[in-house]
């Protein structure tokens, strides 16, 4: 049987996010062969339409509102029930991100479902899907299957692969006239942290430092290689204890469970609660002048040295290559 | 101000994970409060020190998680609630679970409800949204400061390592994350006061609820392990060729960068 699926796009700083595609592609499975509608709520988003249904989306409804400017959950809610009740689909997909992990549970509270938070596969497709999800930080996985009602998940950045991006796809771009009122949340400012614009959950490359960086100022050679790379800074619990870093970089049990394609893991031991939170990377380089360190034991390439001689000779190497 | 903490107690952080008989095996593991509860606790602690109130530690679980609520007692909240649904529960998903703590809170005329913004074993971080959503309150999640002025609230959220200010009012529903404080540890005359708090244990049936109305919506049909990682190479030689050959591999062999 099919299955008629919508799924939440999200945009950040006026691009869709890579996570829209991934969970474009999520919808494509579940769906069975049936239909797949892309949501995009925002104060302009009309224009991001196009670009979802090229990567697999049939179609695409908007909902535009000034109020939509800034993520709420009151807003998005309002503009997300308003789409649900004109598709009434079988299924749901969202990304696992902040607004993500911020809104799926009101909504499925409010629709009186399960949800399947924080997929990173799916098997099998239509009504018999069955979906992988890690528990214990990784340390464990379970699958889990809806057993009543309607279906609804959110999906890790980077694990699900985005379909290939065909600009030959056409799609009917449809808007809901949606009053979104009676905020109770106003957002009075928003301060950008994040390095390059490179979020840590979704980097495909992270560098991460532990109490090896030694102060503050040790991060910068680690910045330097992730703006390199593309990627993001994180952090162990060490080195965020130690005012090295902020909490916001902290990858672990207790902070971000991170999965890059490169994890490059530098003075940072390997405590098992930081190893939860980044082991299911695709490649992990470890760096430290410790050989017992257990970081060695998960890391696919160790160099044994102390990561600021080491660092500042990646950054060459790499430069060479890259020009 | 009227004030709960939503607790759930969990597996240690250092704990190593091991499946028998297709679930998690829990013989001799180390249990904690959720840490980022912890956050919650004693955010709410010090919101009521500030504001004046009451703070009611509640979870849903069975008999043993007493004494994590006997622990957040002796942090300094007043009172908690155990509901114990080991003997009507087999199996519980988040629908259920924050349906029953929505029930048990409904007519309690909460000001200010704190929890985790997610337990580090399930990982779902849904039962906080989901309790707001029922009640009928607005909540905010993973948030890093929190001041109150009468009603009002202003929150400093974190987004993805972004900072957001937001300004809203009570009644509200927040969710910790880290940074929020330094939860405190027990003091000894914290420990011997809480053996003397109330502790108040309810099941379904005292709730009105029975088994059908929170059926879970979801099921897990198979735990596992990861499979173990091999050692990889540790590379040798002078220090400049390593990184010369790290950075071929990365490149031509594991192609990541």
């Amino acid at each position: 049987m099919s299955n008629k699926v919508i799924v939440l796009g999200e945009a950040r700083e006026g691009a869709l996010r890579n996570v829209t595609f991934e969970a474009i592609a999520a919808a494509k499975q579940v769906s069975g062969g049936g239909e797949v509608i892309g949501v995009l709520a925002g104060d302009a988003v009309k224009d991001l339409a196009q670009e979802m249904i090229h990567y697999g989306a049939d179609r695409v409804v908007t909902v535009e509102h000034p109020n939509l400017k800034h993520y709420t959950s009151d807003g998005f809610g309002q503009a997300f029930t308003a789409v649900y009740e004109q598709e009434k689909p079988d299924a749901i997909v969202f990304g696992h991100t902040a607004l993500g992990k911020d809104l799926s549970p009101k909504i499925a509270s409010k629709l009186a479902s399960g949800l399947i938070s924080d997929v990173t596969a799916i098997e099998g497709e239509g009504e018999d899907a069955v979906f992988v999800r890690p528990i214990y930080s990784g340390k464990a996985f379970e699958k889990v299957r809806n057993k009543e009602g309607l279906l609804f998940v959110t999906i890790r950045p980077n694990n699900i692969s985005a379909l290939e991006h065909d600009a030959g796809r056409t799609g009917a771009v449809s808007s809901v006239a949606v009053d979104i009122s009676n905020l109770r949340s106003i957002i009075k400012e928003v301060v950008r942290k994040s390095t390059e614009g490179v979020d840590l959950s979704e980097a495909k490359v992270v560098v991460a430092g532990g109490r090896g960086v030694k102060s503050a100022d040790g991060f910068k050679p680690l910045e330097e290689l992730a703006n390199l790379l593309g990627g993001a800074v994180g952090a162990s619990r060490g080195a965020c204890d130690a005012d090295y870093c902020d909490y916001s970089l902290q990858i672990g049990q207790t902070g971000k469970v991170v999965t890059p394609d490169l994890y490059i893991a530098a003075g940072i031991s390997g405590a098992i609660q930081h190893v939860a939170g980044m082991s299911n990377s695709k490649v992990i380089v470890a760096i430290n002048k410790d050989p017992e360190a257990t970081i060695f034991k998960i890391a696919d390439y160790g160099i044994v040295g102390d990561l600021f001689d080491v660092i500042p000779l990646m950054i060459e190497e790499i430069k060479k290559i890259k020009s | 101000m009227n004030i709960f903490v939503l607790m759930k107690r969990t597996f240690d952080t250092e704990e190593k994970i091991s499946v028998a008989n297709g679930k998690i095996n829990e013989d001799s593991a180390e249990f904690i409060i959720n840490p980022y509860d912890e956050y919650a606790i004693e955010e709410a602690i010090q919101v009521r020190d500030e504001h004046g109130g009451e703070v009611t530690v509640l979870t849903v679980g069975s008999e043993e998680s007493e004494k994590e609520l006997r622990t957040a007692l002796a942090m300094g909240a007043d009172k908690a609630v155990l509901i114990n649904t080991e003997d009507d529960l087999d199996e519980a998903d988040e629908f259920s679970t924050a349906k029953i703590v929505a029930e048990y809170l409904k007519d309690k005329e909460v000001d200010l409800i704190l929890a985790g913004n997610v337990a580090i074993d399930g990982g779902s971080g849904q039962v906080g949204p989901r309790v707001a959503e029922l009640l009928g309150i607005n909540y905010v999640t993973t948030i890093t400061g929190l001041e109150i002025d009468g009603t009002s609230v202003t929150i400093t959220r974190d987004v993805e390592g972004d900072s957001e200010t937001i300004e809203t009012s009570l009644p509200l529903l927040v969710t910790a994350q880290q940074g929020l404080n330094d939860p405190r540890y027990p003091s000894l005359p914290g420990i011997m006061k809480a053996k003397r708090k109330p502790l108040e244990g309810l099941e379904l049936d005292d709730l009105d609820l029975d088994e059908d109305d929170v059926e879970a919506k979801t099921e897990t049909v198979e735990i596992f392990l990861p499979a173990e990682k091999e050692a990889g190479r540790i590379l040798e030689g002078d220090l400049a060729d390593q990184v010369s050959e790290l950075v071929t591999l990365l490149n031509k062999e594991a192609k990541v960068i």
